[in-house]
C-alpha cells in the first residue's frame, strides 16, 4: 500500500497542478496572441493525458487494495470515511470527462470554448485532493463516530469532513502538488536549457511553471510550520518522534539530523531551547516527549523519521532560497537569471521537491503508527487474514516498476519528437492528432 | 423504501453502468485480439480504438463508483468479499493495469513487435478482467462469501461451475455489447464493410452469449435455489424483457436495421442485472446477510444519497456532453479509419 500510493502521489501531483499550468499557457496564449505559450498548452496537455491515464490506472488498483490488503479497516470504517471517497468519485469523473473534452477538443472547438473546458479539469483536482486528504486527515485526528470500540453504530459525516488535521493537512497537500509540478515542469526546460536549447519555447516553459513555484513554496513553508505546532498539540508522539524527543520537558534542543537514540540524539546539529521555541514561541514550553506512551505505542524508525521531516524542511528552504534568487533577478532585469548555475539549481529542483513530498508522507503515516487510526485502532488489527497476499502484492510491485518505466519512456519520447519538430504532432495516447483531415467537412 | 434499499438501488445502477459502458470495452479489447494481426486486422482495430479512445477513461470510473459505494454503504458486505475472494479480485485489479497500460501505450510504441505486444496485452486483458469480476458475482450469488473476514473458501469460493459460468458470461456480454455498438461506430466512420465485419460477429456474439445464460440458469438451478427461485417469480417479468430485447437484437441485425439495436442490446443486459438484483433481495451475501444487516448508520446512508443526487445533476449533463460531442465527431483522438478501397467516398 506504502508504495503504490507513493507512486500513486506523484501522478496524483501532477494530474492536480499540470491542467493549471495547462491552462495559463492557453490563456496567455489566446490574450496575447502568443503561438509559442499555445505549443506548450498543447505538448502539456498531452502529458496530462498520459499522466492522467497512468493516474487513473494506479488509483484504481488503490481502491482495490483498500478491500484486498485492509478489509478489517475498510470493513469496520468504510462507513465513516467512505463518503469522502463518494465525494472525489464525483471530482474524479468530472475530471476524467472534461479532460477528454479538452483534449480532444483542440481541434474542432472554438478556442474559448476550449479555454473554458479546461476549468473544471482544475476545479475537480482540487477537489479531489481535498476529499482523499480528508480521509488521511482523518486517520490522524478521527471523529465523528461511535462508539470508538467495536461495530460502529452512528456517525456524524460533517465531523468527519471537517476533521481538525484538515485545516493544514489539505492546503499542505494542495501547495505540494502545484510546487511539485511547477519544478519538475521547470526543470525538465531547465536541462533542455542547459544543452543549448534557449528558444523562446523553452524559456517561456521554464518561467511559467517556476513562477506558480516558487509562488507556492514561502507559502508552503508557513503551511508547514502550522503543521507541524498542530501535530504538537494533538499527535504529540508523532511530533516526538519527528523530533527525536525522549523525555517530556521543557527548553528542549532542536536537533538538525543526528541519530536517535534511547539516550538522547548523537551527532546532529543542536540548537538549545530552539524545538521549544517552535512549539509554544517561548524556550519553556513543554514538549511531550515518546516517553508520555507505553513503547508499544511509540512509531518505530525513530532516526528515518526525523531525517524525513528534516530533508522536507530543509528542502523546502532551499526552494525558498531558489525562488528569491529567481524573484531578485526578475525585479531587476525582467528575465530568468542566465547563468549556468541558476539553471543547473532549477534543474534539481524537480527531483528535489519529489522527495520532499515523499519525505512529508513518511512523517505522517510512519509517525502514525502503531495505529492505523489515531488511538483507535491499530494497523495490525487492520489487515487481510487471507495469507498468501504478498503473492498478489509482489506481482503489482512487477507491474508498477514496468508502468513507471513506460511512462518516463513515453514522455520522454514525446519530448525527443517535439525536440525534432518537424511541424507534424506525434500520435499519443488520448492526444489531439493535428494531421487529421477534418471529419466534420465529410 | 428503506435508505438502505435506496443505496442498494444506487449500487446497482453503478453495476449497471459499469457492465454495459465498461462491459463494451472490454468486448472491443476481445475484438481487437481476435481481429489478429497483419493487413486484415488493422482497419477492425483503427476503428475500435477511435470508437472508444474518447469515452473509456470515463467508463472505467463506474467500477471505482461501485467500490466506494459498496465499501461506504455496506462495509461488512465489502470487508467479505474482498478478503475471501481476493485471488479473483487481484488478478482482476493486475488486468486493469495491464489493460491500461497496453492501451495507451499501443499507440505510442514505435516498432511493430511493441506494438502488436501492447496490443495483445490490452487484448488479453480485457478478456480475463471481466471474466474475474464475473467468477465474483458467481461466488456472491452461490452464498460462498462468509461475513468475516476471510472465513471463506480461498478457492472453491470461486472455481465451482456457477462462477465460472457466470465469468464466462460476462466476457461474452461485454464482446455482444461491444459488436453492436462498433456497427453503429463503423456506420458514423463510413465503413460499410466494418459495419458488415462487426454485424456478422455480433450475430455470433449473441447466440454465445444468450446459450451461456441458459447455462447459468441451470448452474443456478443447482447452485443458488432462492436467487433461481426468485428469478422464476419476481424478477420474471425482467427475464422476459431481457429475452425479448435479445431476439429483437437478432431480428434487427439481420435486417440491417439503422437504428434501435444499441439500445435494444443495452436494454437485455440492463434487465439481466436488475433481474438478478430483484431475484437475490433481500440478501446482499446470500443465504444470511441481508442488505439491512449490513447497511451502515443511516447519517452515512444518506450522505451516500446526497452524493449521489449531486453527481446525477451535475456529472449526467457532463457525460452527456461528452457523448455528444463525440457523436458529432467533434472530439476524436486516434485517425478515423479509412473507407474501403475504390469506395466512392
Ligand atoms: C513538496 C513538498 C513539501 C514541502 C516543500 C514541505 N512539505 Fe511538509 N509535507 C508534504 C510535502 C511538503 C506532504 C508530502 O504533502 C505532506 C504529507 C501529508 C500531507 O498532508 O503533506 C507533508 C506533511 C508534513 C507534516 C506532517 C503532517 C501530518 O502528519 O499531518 C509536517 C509537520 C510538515 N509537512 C511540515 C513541513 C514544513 C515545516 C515544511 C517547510 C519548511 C514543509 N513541510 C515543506
Ligand atoms: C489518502 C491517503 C492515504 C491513505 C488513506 C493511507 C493509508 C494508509 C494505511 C491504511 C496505512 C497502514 C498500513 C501500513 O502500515 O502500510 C498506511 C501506512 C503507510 N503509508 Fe499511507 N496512506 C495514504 C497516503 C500515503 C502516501 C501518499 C504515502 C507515500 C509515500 C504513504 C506511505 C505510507 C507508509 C510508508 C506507510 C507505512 C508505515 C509503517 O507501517 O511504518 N501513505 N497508509
Ligand atoms: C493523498 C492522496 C491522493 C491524492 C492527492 C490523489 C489524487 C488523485 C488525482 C488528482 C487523480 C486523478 C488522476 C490524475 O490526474 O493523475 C487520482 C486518481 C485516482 N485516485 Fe487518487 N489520490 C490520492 C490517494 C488516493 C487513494 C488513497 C485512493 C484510494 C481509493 C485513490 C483513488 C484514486 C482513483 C480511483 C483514481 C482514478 C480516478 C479516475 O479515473 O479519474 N487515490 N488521484
Amino acid at each position: 500500500m506504502a508504495f503504490t500510493l507513493g507512486f500513486h502521489i506523484i501522478l496524483a501531483s501532477l494530474g492536480v497542478a499540470l491542467p493549471a499550468m495547462m491552462l495559463i499557457a492557453n490563456y496567455r496564449g489566446l490574450r496575447h496572441d502568443d503561438p509559442d505559450a499555445i505549443a506548450l498548452a498543447k505538448r502539456w496537455s498531452k502529458a496530462v493525458a498520459v499522466t492522467f491515464a497512468v493516474g487513473a490506472v494506479t488509483g484504481t488498483v488503490l481502491s482495490f487494495e483498500f478491500g484486498l490488503l485492509w478489509p478489517a479497516f475498510t470493513g469496520r470504517f468504510g462507513q465513516v470515511f467512505g463518503v469522502l471517497f463518494a465525494i472525489e468519485g464525483v471530482f474524479f469523473f468530472l475530471e476524467a470527462i472534461f479532460i477528454a473534452i479538452y483534449i480532444f477538443g483542440w481541434r474542432y472547438l472554438s478556442p474559448w470554448a476550449h479555454f473554458w473546458s479546461g476549468v473544471p479539469v482544475v476545479i475537480s483536482g482540487l477537489g479531489g485532493a481535498f476529499s482523499v486528504v480528508a480521509v488521511n486527515a482523518w486517520m490522524n485526528q478521527p471523529q465523528g463516530f461511535s462508539p470508538t470500540s467495536g461495530k460502529v453504530t452512528s456517525v456524524d459525516p460533517w465531523k468527519v469532513i471537517f476533521n481538525p488535521a484538515v485545516p493544514y493537512e489539505v492546503p499542505h497537500m494542495i501547495l505540494a502538488a502545484y510546487l511539485v509540478t511547477g519544478f519538475l515542469v521547470a526543470s525538465i526546460y531547465a536541462v533542455g536549457m542547459l544543452r543549448g536549447r534557449r528558444d523562446r519555447i523553452h524559456r517561456l516553459g521554464l518561467l511559467i511553471p517556476l513562477t506558480v513555484a516558487c509562488i507556492a513554496t514561502p507559502i508552503q513553508f508557513a503551511v508547514g510550520d502550522t503543521a507541524a505546532r498542530a501535530i504538537a498539540k494533538d499527535q504529540p508522539v508523532k511530533f516526538a518522534a519527528m523530533e527525536c524527543v525522549q523525555q517530556t520537558h521543557t527548553h528542549v534542543t532542536e536537533y538538525i539530523f543526528g541519530r536517535c537514540t534511547a539516550d538522547g540524539v548523537k551527532g546532529g546539529i543542536g540548537i538549545p531551547g530552539l524545538d521549544s521555541f517552535l512549539v509554544g514561541w517561548s524556550t519553556s514550553t513543554q514538549v511531550t516527549g515518546l516517553d508520555s506512551v507505553p513503547p508499544d505505542e511509540r512509531p518505530p524508525a525513530n532516526t528515518m523519521l526525523h531525517w524525513a521531516f528534516d530533508t522536507m524542511v530543509g528542502i523546502c528552504t532551499a526552494l525558498i532560497a531558489l525562488g528569491a534568487w529567481f524573484g531578485f533577478v526578475w525585479w531587476r532585469k525582467r528575465d530568468i537569471p542566465q547563468t549556468t548555475w541558476f539553471l543547473r539549481a532549477c534543474a534539481l529542483s524537480g527531483i528535489a521537491s519529489i522527495v520532499a513530498l515523499e519525505a512529508g508522507w513518511i512523517v505522517t503515516e510512519v509517525g502514525r503508527q502503531p495505529w492505523i487510526v489515531y488511538r483507535v485502532m491499530r494497523t495490525s488489527d487492520a489487515v487481510t487474514h487471507a495469507n498468501g497476499i504478498w503473492i498478489t502484492f509482489s506481482l503489482v510491485l512487477a507491474i508498477y516498476a514496468v508502468l513507471g518505466a513506460i511512462l518516463i519512456v513515453v514522455l520522454r519520447a514525446m519530448s525527443k519528437r517535439w525536440r525534432s519538430d518537424s511541424g507534424v504532432d506525434d500520435e499519443v495516447p488520448y492526444g489531439p492528432d493535428t494531421d487529421v483531415p477534418p471529419v466534420a467537412a465529410r | 423504501m428503506t435508505l438502505a434499499n435506496a443505496v442498494a438501488v444506487v449500487l446497482v445502477v453503478g453495476v449497471t453502468m459499469y457492465a454495459v459502458f465498461g462491459g463494451a470495452d472490454f468486448g472491443a479489447g476481445l475484438w481487437s485480439l481476435l481481429a489478429g494481426g497483419g493487413e486484415s486486422g488493422r482497419r477492425p482495430r483503427a476503428l475500435i480504438d477511435w470508437a472508444i479512445g474518447p469515452v473509456w477513461e470515463a467508463n472505467h470510473v463506474w467500477l471505482i463508483f461501485v467500490l466506494v459505494v459498496l465499501w461506504t454503504g455496506f462495509p461488512s458486505a465489502f470487508e467479505a468479499i474482498f478478503s475471501t475472494l481476493f485471488i479473483p479480485l487481484s488478478l482482476a485489479a493486475f488486468g486493469i493495469v495491464l489493460r491500461g497500460s497496453g492501451f495507451a501505450f499501443q499507440h505510442s510504441a514505435r516498432r511493430p513487435g511493441g506494438q502488436a505486444l501492447a496490443t495483445t496485452v490490452f487484448g488479453a486483458a480485457s478478456v480475463l478482467t471481466p471474466f474475474f469480476l464475473g467468477t465474483v458475482v458467481g461466488a456472491v450469488a452461490g452464498g460462498r462469501v462468509p461475513v468475516g473476514n476471510a472465513n471463506g473458501d480461498f478457492v472453491t469460493s470461486w472455481v465451482n461451475p456457477l462462477s465460472l459460468v457466470t465469468g464466462a458470461l460476462f466476457v461474452a456480454t461485454g464482446a455482444y455489447l461491444a459488436s453492436v455498438f462498433l456497427v453503429s461506430d463503423a456506420r458514423r466512420a463510413g465503413t460499410p464493410d466494418l459495419e458488415r465485419y462487426f454485424s456478422d460477429r455480433a450475430l455470433v456474439a449473441a447466440v454465445v452469449t444468450g446459450a451461456l445464460a441458459a447455462g447459468g440458469l441451470v448452474a443456478l438451478h443447482a447452485d443458488a435455489r432462492a436467487v433461481f427461485d426468485g428469478l422464476k417469480s419476481d424478477a420474471l417479468p425482467l427475464v422476459i424483457v431481457s429475452a425479448v430485447c435479445g431476439v429483437a437484437v437478432l431480428v434487427l441485425l439481420r435486417r440491417g436495421a439503422q437504428r434501435g439495436a444499441r439500445v435494444l442490446a443495452a436494454g437485455a443486459v440492463v434487465s439481466v442485472i436488475w433481474g438478478w438484483a430483484v431475484a437475490q433481495h433481500p440478501q446482499i451475501l446470500p443465504p444470511s446477510l441481508t442488505v439491512a444487516d449490513a447497511a451502515a448508520p443511516s447519517a452515512t446512508l444518506k450522505a451516500v444519497l446526497i452524493v449521489f443526487g449531486i453527481a446525477v445533476v451535475v456529472v449526467l449533463p457532463a457525460l452527456g456532453l461528452l457523448y455528444t460531442l463525440v457523436q458529432r465527431n467533434l472530439v476524436e483522438e486516434t485517425t478515423q479509419p479509412a473507407p474501403p478501397e475504390g469506395s466512392l467516398r
